[in-house]
């Protein structure tokens, strides 16, 4: 379909460009069991929970997957696991964990039945693969969030349990970690009572009571109680989020924004319904047709209606008061939205009759002011509210 | 058998409406609305076949689809689970979407809920996004609906005080609604009235709030209807219109898709005189001066003489046509759920447990919803009987 303009566009227009970047501080609240699990963090411990069914889950969610109960179960998991699957990251981006590249790791926590997403710090791919044994690298600085973990590390020779300290208790060869790591979970579920079929029995042989004396810092690694409580937990947190975007506000825009650096206004006819639409968007939302033939607009205009913003918008670096106002341009069929100045704000009315004013180097129109025309009778804008 | 499955609300259930809940996650915020919806139709989690959730947009509260997250919390592991959006209309059109599955015997019992928790963004930020090439002017949805105000008070000749009055009365309900967000016990006409300016026309008490929220309604089948414990209430007629935003020829006052969707809804329901034939309204009305125009819209009153009913009391919760007798919008604005709780309130109305904002003897009820730059709209009428098949 052809979409030749009818005059006074170029044939390859510029099209411009310009970041666009969307970001804001969003804040959560936890609610109790994520309010547990990251104030545990802060504290070095790993909680998770227990569902109906005897299954860990870490992280910990509030309600039961299968059955859809409430979730009140905590339980404290190792600090040290086994990777469950990975993907290498070559090219870390802002915000990630590691500077560095590294691994996105899913790691089963010793007596969880789920994985962790976080970043394992590796040389590289060739360091990495499932079912290697590794712990958590805990921040210096912690205050209740998941970067509280800042990553995990290899801890290729550490048993089930332990992690933070390391090294102290490892036993055997490394042959048989891998075996031991899923031994560990299956065997803590079967001490709860709750085991699934299939857990290989030779693991049986490294359970330890949690709550035997002695039974030394490998019980960290059965999931035991936990009643979630702490000194001072953290309710919230604040949870920055940013978008990137590269904007190009397309042709019909780009013909309309090419247009005022030359401060003339245009609009574009539709073929069907031969309404002129300024700002233009390439297409009638009436008709659903591609508008092409280019109109010059104004550069007067009536106020058709307005309000007087006394509020001022987190984003905007504009004084209050100000009016803000619908103006039709002369020859436009809908009106556009722009700032009124040049008058006190109070004198602003419907019918008032104004031009835009252009300042040095601007992209639009910095305001509209009067004209001194007398004002438009209502009955000639009445139309175009 | 009807060619429709008659479509029966079974159950309500609103969390109490504040500013910020921060004891709760979005998660615990939803379940409270579910749980008590399931509570009220005396049903379960494992009697609910699909779930259908709404909210407005995600830069609400900054979570990407949170439906993704929200299955364990809505029971909705193994069942289908399908989000709506629809702008600040979104809460009805929720409502519709999954009366829409019970009429059509997809599913027998649904639960669908509307929420926002306002307290964890910024509805003035998320609403004015600056776009490049383009002037930053817009100072959020009060900037942008004002001079949409002021065209209907020129094209009306409203008095001035018309505003005013709606928000008076919506507060005073709202002191009736143990739900309602604000409670203001000492409010007075000469409080509205001076209370500061905001994006003149609108002042500030004619503002809604901003609210942490969620509201939940079990939808049955006739078979459902008659094992529930409390009356039900039925579905006469639902209806959802859109239009562009902008475009020539617009009337922003009182736009064609909410007309064509209040005429939809009433021809289904088999309603000529919406004046006389509806006992209670809970419309959607985020700035006080909503009221009147949407009387107008609405088929309530001619073009022009909305502000007369709302001027000599007929909306009043104590008048001929209560409109928000829950308080409305201007009371309570979790802004996804919104529309939801003006759809269950007028659920409310009609099964006769709105408590002490109860409208005597209400037996149909029209619940709207609008959104976006007035361009969606979503109802529905509800009646204390079955709808004639």
């Amino acid at each position: 379909m052809s979409a030749t303009p009818a005059s006074g566009a170029p044939s390859a227009p510029e099209v411009p460009r310009a970041p666009l970047v969307v970001e804001f501080p969003f804040t959560r609240s936890l609610g109790p069991v994520q309010s547990a699990f990251l104030t545990g963090l802060r504290e070095r411990t790993v909680l998770g929970v227990r569902t109906a069914g005897g299954r860990v889950l870490v992280p910990p969610v509030e309600y039961d997957p299968e059955t859809s109960e409430e979730i009140g179960d905590l339980v404290q998991v190792g600090t040290a696991g086994t990777v469950t699957t990975w993907a290498w990251n070559p090219d870390p981006r802002r915000g990630q964990p590691l500077r560095t590249p590294f691994a996105w790791v899913l790691v089963r926590l010793d007596g969880a039945d789920t994985g962790l997403l976080h970043a394992l710090d590796a040389p590289g791919p060739d360091a990495v693969r499932t079912g290697m044994r590794v712990r958590v690298r805990w921040a210096q600085d912690r205050g209740g969030a998941i970067t509280d973990i800042a990553c995990f590390e290899p801890y290729e020779n550490g048993d089930e349990g332990g992690g933070e300290s390391g090294g102290g208790n490892r036993e055997g060869g490394g042959g048989n970690r891998h075996t031991a790591g899923h031994a560990a979970g299956h065997a803590a579920g079967h001490a709860a009572g709750h085991g699934k079929a299939g857990g290989p029995a030779n693991g049986e042989g490294r359970r330890v009571d949690p709550a035997a004396p002695g039974a030394g810092r490998r019980a960290a690694a059965g999931p035991r109680p936990h009643s979630g409580a702490f000194d001072d937990p953290v309710t919230g947190v604040v949870a920055p989020a940013r978008l990137d975007y590269t904007y190009t506000p397309g042709r019909a825009q780009s013909r309309f924004i090419n247009a005022l650096a030359e401060r003339r206004i245009t609009g574009e006819r539709c073929p069907s319904c031969r309404k002129v639409y300024v700002p233009p968007r390439g297409a009638c939302p009436t008709c659903g047709v591609a508008t092409s033939e280019q109109v010059g607009v104004g550069p007067r205009g009536t106020v058709t209606t307005f309000c007087i913003v006394n509020i001022k918008a987190k984003n905007l670096d504009i004084e209050v008061p100000y009016v803000y106002a619908h103006i039709a341009l002369d020859g436009a069929d809908l009106p556009l939205h722009a700032r009124i100045a040049g008058i006190p704000y109070d004198r602003v009315r419907m019918g008032l009759r104004v031009e835009p004013v252009w300042t040095q180097g601007g992209r639009h129109p910095d305001h509209y002011r009067p004209t001194g025309e007398p004002d438009a009778d209502y009955d000639t804008y009445r139309e175009l509210l | 058998m009807p060619a429709k499955e008659p479509v029966a609300v079974v159950g309500v259930g609103q969390t109490k409406h504040v500013a910020a809940r921060r004891d709760v996650s979005i998660a615990g915020l939803v379940r409270e609305a579910a749980r008590r919806a399931l509570d009220d139709a005396a049903l379960d989690w494992a009697d609910i076949d699909a779930v259908v959730i709404g909210k407005a947009p995600d830069f609400f509260e900054g979570v990407m689809m949170p439906e993704l997250y929200l299955a364990d919390a809505l029971g909705a592991v193994g069942k289908p689970l399908l989000r709506v959006h629809t702008a600040g209309s979104v809460g009805g059109s929720t409502a519709l979407v999954a009366a829409g599955l019970v009429a059509a015997r997809v599913h027998r019992t649904v639960l669908t809920l509307a929420f926002e928790k306002q307290s964890e963004s910024n509805a003035m930020w998320g609403l004015s996004l600056p776009v490049p090439f383009q002037q930053p002017l817009l100072a959020g949805a009060g900037g942008f609906f004002a001079p949409h105000v002021r065209a209907y008070i020129r094209r009306s000749g409203a008095p001035g005080t018309v505003g005013s009055l709606v928000a008076y009365k919506d507060r005073r309900n709202a002191l009736r609604n143990p739900y309602a967000h604000l409670h203001e016990h000492g409010i007075t006409l000469e409080k509205v009235q001076s209370s500061p300016m905001l994006w003149d026309p609108i002042r500030y008490s004619e503002t809604c709030p901003s609210s942490d929220g969620a509201c939940a309604m079990v939808l049955a089948d006739r078979a459902g209807a008659s094992r529930a414990p409390y009356p039900p209430a039925w579905v006469h007629g639902g209806a959802m219109r859109s239009e562009p935003t902008l475009f020539a020829g617009k009337d922003f006052v009182s736009p064609q898709a909410g007309k064509d969707c209040a005429a939809d809804v009433y021809r289904q329901a088999g309603i000529t005189d919406p004046r006389r034939e509806i006992d209670a309204v809970e419309m959607y009305v985020p700035f006080s001066w909503y009221e009147p125009m949407w009387l107008e819209n609405l088929g309530f009153a001619a073009e022009g003489e909305g502000w007369k009913l709302t001027e000599s009391g007929v909306t009043e919760l104590g008048g001929d046509l209560p409109v928000n007798p829950s308080g409305g919008v201007l009371s309570t604005n979790p802004i996804g759920a919104s529309g939801m709780i003006r759809f269950a309130e007028a659920v409310l109305q009609v099964r006769d447990r709105a408590g002490a904002h109860q409208v005597a003897g209400a037996r149909k009820a029209l619940g709207h919803a609008y959104g976006g730059g007035s361009q969606f709209f979503s109802m529905w009428l509800v009646g204390a009987g079955p709808p004639e098949t």
